[in-house]
């Protein structure tokens, strides 16, 4: 209800291809798209890095890389697989799938969500260029105090670091906030919140996650920034600051944090396990009351990660007990999926097998991860190999294969044509005989008392073979990554196109074409039952699976728009615009103060230009009509 | 289950959600449940911090609290105002709920003028964000406070001017909504920061001096 015009500058986009119809776009499919691409990206960049600490520790006293190169590879790794790979996979999927799978048009606020995308795009550019403007950040990707100050780090890289961190922060709570309230508020009519397929339900925990923590770490990052820009004294012991500080806020984000890696993955397995097996999941309610708790109880265990650190018996006992508790929800997850698959018709496709993958490896990953639960225990394996092998099982085994599983399903989905199942199996066993073989070692190297981070070890440790053989594995992911490089290349070029529903499936997203048409449903459906979709197709089950004697059939016509045309959101540069507003905002606190004459205050002068850029952004995308009929 | 509420958005639509809440309203209170572990972060930063600094100035040598008292009552009143045009808004009131809307800004600027005067006193009596713990977590925690009043008063001017003429009207209240739950948090966030700073630790640093000076002589 604007009545002032403003001068926008720049007209929207209209064209619905090239390139600026991608900077404008405010499609949820196409920002899912752009998600995806570059978190896969990422993932390789990631894999390199990793590559490349494989083969220094390939075998002793090597000196393939500096040691100073060596902490950046680490510290970047880590940070690049859980900020820019992961969590934005993750985002990929929810782009993509949470309004088809509630059977809406699109996200709550679609221009937010391409300001999200663009935000994580800038950010990630910005913490990566550290390698090429005097080192990459080298203090661990939880970078802890006081190791960060600039006594310990000189450069600029932790300041990268730090202040790249915090522009991701934005971005994922910008689209933490808009999956939330797309959650809550734009379901199909009839889809209670116990009708929702479980992946929207790990969405929701996971973005509730984000929303909740996210905070925390964007103040112990601003607070590191401050201390390395500004001066500040937050962790800086000579005035008395307590390093310990930044453990507990970092790890009150990290533990939380944990769970907004897998709870997605967790997601996935449980709308591919029953589609392969079937059968309904087992215990559905059961799986989203273990989720919701697991993310409520993720608040409560983040000092099992300072169990040496010496707060003192009282809190490490109550940190373990609290710890071994939240392996028992997980545990019911675990048992819910096996139980799905138990006595079903099994269909062990691409996607089936990185699903069953994903269990096996996240048990094994869970067990390690109880063992360390008990503060005694954690004594002997903090700082080993062990809890790098332990983190790897459930974040690699866990986490990536759950993606892997979710490109696998939604595949043809998303692009109308499924990717090569011969190809796919290979790819998947590859990638699990190499995943063990890299990462199963490391639990008898770190029992053997190897330290993580170390640049090269001696020889005559008895760590020769171990390492030997995970390099080695290491190369077997790369052979299984390339061979889903080359499924992906073969499929893009290969014209047979898959069915809309090619592996009859239960959910919504199921039921339009693919790849879904922009407006996603023509009708929005109408939804009586938990697996609407499934029953609409097989009602005869209806009885069988859910002892419900409900009736669900064709979709009632309910369109909103009274049988119109449907009118979807303009396109925008705005979103773009007030990212790179913000990024620069934010990249401007770097070490390019200048002094303000007369005074001795440092003025972050790129900041300035950053907050104008932004601000005209914001003007922009205000006053800008939410589409060009003025949304009516 | 899951009854379609109707809601009207700003364009004055019907709008159907699950919850009844409108998208842009359930946006604000997931935000704001999102900065309250942001303040909640730095507020527990200066309660971990409290009585660390190892030099001064201390609190009780340079809070003033008869004149931060004045400038938390200008704040409270700032609510007042926002009560009030929302309130004339709902009636259709126009141009009173304008004029309250711009009280709520111009109180705004006034705490934070005392804000800015509060700063240079502290500067001038030797209290920096570099000079101890006290000076970090104050400066940091009540600025970033400032902040968010700053960015408050822009939206709240913004929304008088782009309402200029004729809107404020009970059609479209949602805007003023919306800015008033933002305003109305900062607010209650402003209670949290002038309770534990000023009031629970006003005299926060009395007896360091001689506890410094005894330790001074045992050490030497």
């Amino acid at each position: 209800m604007t009545t002032i015009a403003f001068p926008t500058l720049i007209s929207r986009p209209t064209s619905y291809t090239g390139l600026w119809s991608w900077i404008g776009t405010v499609d949820h499919k196409r920002i899912g798209t752009l998600y995806g691409v570059t978190a896969f990206l990422y993932f390789l960049v990631g894999g390199v890095e990793a590559l490349i600490l494989r083969a220094q520790l390939a075998q002793a006293e090597s000196d393939l890389i500096s040691p100073e190169l060596f902490n950046e590879l680490f510290t970047m790794h880590g940070t690049t697989m859980v900020f820019l790979v992961v969590m934005p996979m993750s985002a990929a999927f929810f782009n993509w799938m949470i309004p088809l799978m509630i059977g809406a048009r699109d996200v709550a606020f679609p221009r937010l969500n391409a300001f999200s995308y663009w935000t994580f795009l800038f950010g990630s550019i910005f913490l990566n260029l550290s390698f090429f403007l005097g080192g990459a950040p080298d203090a661990g990707w939880f970078g802890y105090a006081n190791l960060t100050g600039n006594t310990y780090s000189p450069g600029d890289g932790v300041t990268f670091w730090a202040l790249g961190l915090t522009t991701l922060g934005v971005a994922s709570l910008a689209a933490a906030f808009n999956f939330v309230v797309t959650i809550l508020n734009m379901r199909a009519p009839g889809m209670g919140l116990m009708k929702m397929p479980v992946f929207v339900w790990m969405s929701l925990v996971t973005s509730i996650l984000i929303a909740l923590a996210m905070p925390i770490i964007a103040v112990a990052l601003i607070q590191l920034a401050l201390d390395r820009v500004w001066d500040t004294n937050f962790f800086n012991p000579a005035a008395g600051g307590d390093p310990v500080l930044w453990q507990h806020l970092f790890w009150l984000f990290g533990h939380p944090e944990v769970y907004i890696l897998i709870l997605p993955a967790m997601g996935i397995v449980s709308e591919t396990l029953p589609v392969f097996s079937k059968k309904p999941l087992f215990g559905y309610p059961a799986v989203v009351l273990a989720g919701a708790i697991i993310g409520f109880m993720g608040w409560f265990v983040w000092s099992h990660h300072m169990f040496t650190v010496g707060l003192g018996p009282a809190a490490n006992a109550a940190f373990a007990v609290s710890t071994m508790l939240i392996a028992v929800p997980t545990g019911v997850k675990i048992f819910n999926w096996i139980a799905t698959t138990w006595g079903g018709k099994l269909q062990l496709n691409t996607s089936m097998l990185f699903s069953l993958g994903f269990i096996a490896m996240f048990i094994i990953g869970g067990l390690s991860g109880v063992s360390h639960a008990s503060p005694p225990t954690d004594a002997q394996q903090q700082d080993t190999y062990y809890i790098v092998a332990h983190f790897h099982y459930v974040l690699f085994g866990g986490a990536i294969f759950g993606l892997f599983a979710g490109g696998y399903y939604w595949w043809p989905k998303m692009t109308g044509k499924k990717l090569g199942e011969a190809l796919g199996q290979w790819h998947f066993w590859v990638m699990l005989v190499g995943f063990n073989l890299t990462f199963g070692p490391m639990h008898w190297l770190g029992l053997n008392g190897m330290p993580r981070r170390i640049a090269t070890y001696a020889d005559g440790m008895g760590w020769e073979m171990s390492n030997a053989i995970a390099s080695a594995g290491s190369m077997l992911i790369a052979f299984g990554v390339l061979l889903f490089i080359i499924n992906i290349i073969r499929t893009i070029s290969s014209t047979q196109e898959s069915e809309d529903d090619p592996w009859d499936a239960r959910t919504l997203e199921w039921s339009i074409p693919s790849p879904p048409p922009a407006y996603n449903f023509a009708r929005i459906p109408q939804v009586k039952s938990l697996d609407d979709f499934w029953y609409t197709k097989h009602p005869d089950l209806l009885h069988d699976e859910r002892g419900e004697e409900i009736e669900v059939g064709e979709p009632v016509e309910n369109d909103t728009h009274g049988g119109g045309s449907i009118h979807l959101p303009g396109m925008s540069y705005y979103p773009f615009i007030t990212s790179l507003g913000v990024t620069i905002g934010v990249a401007g606190f770097m070490d390019i103060l200048v002094e303000v004459p007369g005074t001795n205050i440092q003025f972050p002068w790129l900041s300035a230009v950053g907050i104008v850029i932004g601000l005209w952004g914001l003007m922009g995308w205000t006053f800008e009509p939410v589409s060009e009929e003025g949304g009516h | 289950m899951a009854q379609a509420a109707v809601t009207q958005n700003q364009h004055g639509h019907i709008a159907d959600t699950n919850t009844g809440i409108s998208n842009r309203k359930l946006l604000m209170w997931v935000f704001l449940a999102s900065d309250c572990l942001f303040f909640g972060s730095f507020i527990a930063t200066y309660l971990v911090y409290r009585n660390e600094s190892l030099v001064g100035p201390y609190p009780n040598e340079v809070l003033n609290i008869p004149v931060t008292s004045v400038s938390t009552f200008v704040l409270l009143m700032s609510s007042l105002a926002m009560v009030l045009a929302l309130n004339y808004a709902q009636k259709d009131r126009a141009g009173l709920a304008r004029f309250w809307l711009l009280a709520v800004a111009a109180l705004g600027l006034v705490f934070l003028g005392f804000q800015v005067v509060e700063f240079m006193t502290f500067v001038d009596e030797g209290l920096t964000i570099h000079q101890n713990l006290f000076g970090t977590t104050f400066f940091i925690l009540t600025g970033f406070h400032g902040l968010h009043v700053f960015v408050g008063v822009l939206w709240l001017l913004g929304m008088a001017f782009a309402h200029f003429k004729g809107a404020l009207t009970s059609r479209s209240t949602e805007d003023l909504e919306m800015a008033g739950l933002y305003w109305h948090f900062v607010d209650i966030v402003w209670i949290v920061i002038f309770t534990v700073i000023y009031l629970i630790g006003f005299s926060d640093g009395e007896g360091i001096e001689t506890i410094s000076h005894a330790t001074a002589i045992i050490g030497g």
